[in-house]
């Protein structure tokens, strides 16, 4: 095919750094594992008892995996990092192929390069090949790592293969996302839902019904059960479904034509309509895609955890150490799952509130905001709107958490109380969610720049829920966290005190932020 | 009547860049003034100033008698504003973004707004991601020129339209200017700010260099003269306004300050003129004047 090669090193030029830090990343997922577990525990016996905790906790089998040799360092390993090792790999995999593809022909660089003389097909299969070695590139490192640890040398490269295949099935969805859609957005939207499918599919079927786990590629991967009686074939299952996914994205391509996608966008209204007149209005239109996107995650994922109805006390049993790590000495072993259960949904939801925080900033950039502070807006009116739309859409992402959760609760156990209970105690860390969302507003503010360190903010939290504990964090290290300030409701009271005063820190940081928005130039 | 713009000593620094230095800028009220310059010489800049999304380091800036930092949004609703690189949302629709911004500014004519659509042949059902950068650049100019103010602040409005379509801008600010309103136009396509303006002011490096009429300007340069003579015409060369003097045979081309122009063609009559052309100096070389001893001197820091 002429022009691959040519297209290839100049794909690989622009992205050799972007390729590294990718790599990078995912093979610390898995290193960082391995030798934590091996520094973290002094004896066997200290060794054991946390095994059993872990393997007996239906929320961190729901988050990780099946609980397999969870006695041993790479038992570990791959327990706690192969779901999330999936999921960067597909994540690198769907923005190389999107950077490439999709966003290419909508830019229009795309005609420029297709004027030249390269084959038709050179551009995608380009994009496709460096995809792959990307993912060779994760895989390898993987293997590589891990041996060193040292590791079993056959198990270690189980996992690099397996990832690398998990990345290679992804990029065949992206390559396939890309011919159905016209826009980058939409098929990083189609990409990331399956990844997020994937990744749910398997989390269902870990706890309950195993079939379910089989349905996803992240299952077949964690099927192969590397450091626990390792088997090679579920890794074929992957290679397969990788080659038709990129098949069917050839097939689509010769069918279409170049520019536009399956899905043809339509004439819209010439009229704008009366919603769209107020700064509210706009930045609903704006985020309500984003909105329902992240509603519709978090909604299944509280149905996941619901679903895992009571099993969580008949998985626990009497095991002690696992009814303090719930935080449930002396209450019950349910509540205490679904108090963390909603706590990590309440992370998640962290994650929508500080990405519609940082929209202003994305406005900003594009050069969109300026045309509407000429229009006779002012500058509070345009971020209030923004701010409406996190702060509503905040309280509905938890909402719709705890409801999801209560559904889920009520299908696997009959009690319809369960759906508003839910719902309201889910709603009791809004003010954390608030607090990260403010904490954005606040770096917006002083420098646009500055904005995306706001998920340094939800990093940190996440890591102090995990690893607080086992990292020994000294107090007030983890009460810089929010999400340590609130109760653990429902296996604790709700502490009205602590509510209002997270809820105060939160408006503090936003209103320091808009203070601050409106001294500085607009870049 | 006050002026519609007035800018004294204003300076502007990003970071260690001295992006205005000491500018001054009059625009009278019902006068559509040109805004002359190279890339980076600091119009958007002022006009970012001007519309209170920077903030000034120092001087005197007004606009419509009001403090263009503190009353930005009350102002901006009697001003209209067209960027030279317009961005719009890729899924609103070149119509909403009409609306919208009309809205925003308190309510739109909406006859005016669909002869305007028309009239400028765009197509308002289209996604913003879909339009070429001709088309995005109506959208603006559609919005603003439908909205019922009494200031456009134009920031090369024309860039990426096709000659019919600027022939249509060039009526639509007329007529905004017939009924009695102030156009401030940056722009470096000379043709349209000479056919449009009634002053203008040349900037560079931050400050502006020249400014009136066109006319004033003018006064300020050469005329290029060519005259076909019966005999030689000594004494042309000693003449102190007189530059770049070509004589073969009977002819001769020279360039003349407008000061000696009369002793000049005085001296051609002596000689005994058969043909003579005079061109008065035009925008360009005005503006090369300007800029064309930039490669000479060292910038200044």
């Amino acid at each position: 095919m002429t022009g691959v090669g040519v297209l290839l090193r100049a794909f690989l030029r622009r992205d050799r750094l972007m390729l590294v830090f990718w790599a990078a990343g995912g093979t610390i997922l898995y290193w960082s594992q391995a030798i934590s577990v091996k520094g973290l525990y002094a004896t066997r016996a200290e060794f054991d008892v946390a095994a059993t905790t872990m393997e007996s906790n239906a929320a961190f089998i729901a988050m990780s995996g099946p609980a397999r040799a969870l006695d041993t360092v790479g038992g570990q390993v791959a327990w706690q990092s192969t779901a999330f090792g999936a999921i960067v790999a597909g994540l690198m995999s769907m923005f190389v192929v999107g950077r490439h593809t999709r966003a290419e022909e909508e830019s229009d660089r795309d005609e420029l390069v297709r004027a030249s003389a390269i084959d038709r097909r050179a551009p995608v299969t380009a994009a496709l090949v460096e995809a792959l070695i990307a993912n060779v590139l994760l895989g390898a490192l993987v293997a590589a790592s891990l041996v060193s640890v040292p590791l079993a040398t056959a198990d270690s490269v189980a996992l690099g293969v397996g990832v690398a295949l998990c990345g290679w099935v992804f990029t065949g969805v992206a390559l396939v996302a890309a011919q159905l859609t016209s826009t980058t957005r939409s098929m990083y939207g189609i990409a990331g839902a399956v990844i997020a499918a994937a990744y749910a599919l398997r989390a269902v079927g870990d706890v309950g019904n195993q079939a379910l786990s089989w349905s996803s590629p992240i299952g077949w991967y964690q099927g192969m059960y590397a450091f626990s009686g390792l088997r090679w074939w579920p890794a074929l299952l992957l290679l397969v479904a990788a080659i038709v996914a990129a098949a069917a994205a050839y097939v689509v391509f010769e069918r279409r034509d170049i520019g536009s996608g399956v899905l043809a966008a339509r004439p819209g209204p010439a009229r704008a309509p009366p919603s769209l007149g107020s700064p509210v209005g706009l930045a609903w239109r704006l985020q309500r895609g984003s909105v329902a996107g992240w509603a519709l995650g978090l909604g299944f994922t509280g149905l996941a955890y619901g679903s895992i109805g009571d099993d969580a006390g008949e998985l626990i049993g009497d095991n002690g150490a696992a009814r303090e790590m719930m935080g449930a000495g002396a209450g019950d072993i349910v509540d205490g799952f679904h108090a963390v259960a909603m706590m990590m949904l309440a992370l998640l939801a962290a994650g929508f509130a500080v990405s519609s925080a940082l929209r202003p900033r994305a406005e900003e950039d594009a050069g969109r905001a300026e045309p509407l502070l000429a229009a006779g807006l002012s500058r509070t009116s345009w971020l209030l709107g923004h701010l409406t739309i996190t702060v509503l859409g905040t309280v509905a992402m938890l909402g719709v958490a705890g409801a999801g959760m209560g559904v889920g609760y009520l299908l696997v156990t009959g009690d319809s109380s369960a759906v508003g209970r839910f719902t309201w105690q889910t709603l009791s860390w809004l003010p954390a969610v608030l607090v990260l969302a403010g904490l954005t507003r606040l770096l917006y503010g002083v420098h646009p720049r500055l904005a995306p360190l706001g998920w340094l903010g939800l990093g940190f939290a996440v890591v102090v829920l995990v690893l607080a504990e086992v990292l020994r964090f000294p107090g007030w290290l983890r009460d810089l966290s929010p999400f340590e300030h609130l109760s653990l409701v429902p296996a604790a009271d709700f502490d009205p005190v602590a509510f209002f005063g997270v809820l105060a820190v939160a408006t503090l940081l936003a209103v320091t932020g808009w203070l601050a928005f409106t001294r500085r130039d607009m870049s | 009547m006050t002026a519609s713009i007035s800018i004294e000593g204003l300076s502007k620094t990003f970071g260690a860049t001295l992006a205005l230095d000491r500018l001054d800028l009059t625009v009278a009220r019902g006068e559509v003034h040109g805004f002359l310059g190279p890339n980076g010489a600091g119009k958007s800049t002022t006009i970012r100033v001007l519309l209170g999304l920077l903030r000034k380091d120092e001087g005197e800036v007004r606009l419509l008698d009001g403090d263009p930092w503190r009353d930005a949004a009350a102002l901006h609703r009697r001003l209209a504003y067209v960027p030279g690189d317009v961005n719009l949302w890729p899924n609103l629709t070149g119509g909403e973004v009409i609306d919208l911004l009309g809205r925003l500014r308190g309510g739109l004519d909406v006859r005016r707004r669909d002869e305007l659509v028309e009239r400028f042949e765009l197509d308002p059902t289209k996604r913003g991601r879909s339009y070429s950068k001709g088309n995005r650049q109506k959208v603006a100019l559609v919005a603003a020129l439908a909205a019922d103010v009494e200031l456009l602040v134009l920031d090369e409005p024309t860039s990426g339209l096709d000659p019919f379509m600027e022939a249509v801008f060039t009526e639509c600010v007329e007529e905004f200017r017939h009924r009695g309103h102030t156009v401030l136009l940056s722009s470096h396509i000379l043709a349209e700010v000479e056919r449009l303006c009634d002053r203008v002011s040349i900037i560079r490096s931050g400050r502006v260099v020249e400014s009136g009429t066109l006319a004033q300007l003018r006064h300020l340069t050469r005329t290029s003269v060519a005259a076909d003579l019966s005999g030689p015409a000594p004494g042309l060369e000693q003449l102190a306004g007189v530059h770049d003097l070509v004589a073969e045979d009977h002819r001769v081309r020279f360039e003349v300050d407008t000061t000696a122009l009369d002793e000049a063609v005085g001296v051609l009559r002596a000689a005994g003129l058969r043909g003579l052309t005079a061109s008065p100096p035009t925008l360009e070389e005005l503006f090369l004047r300007h800029y064309g001893d930039q490669l000479d001197e060292p910038a200044r820091s």
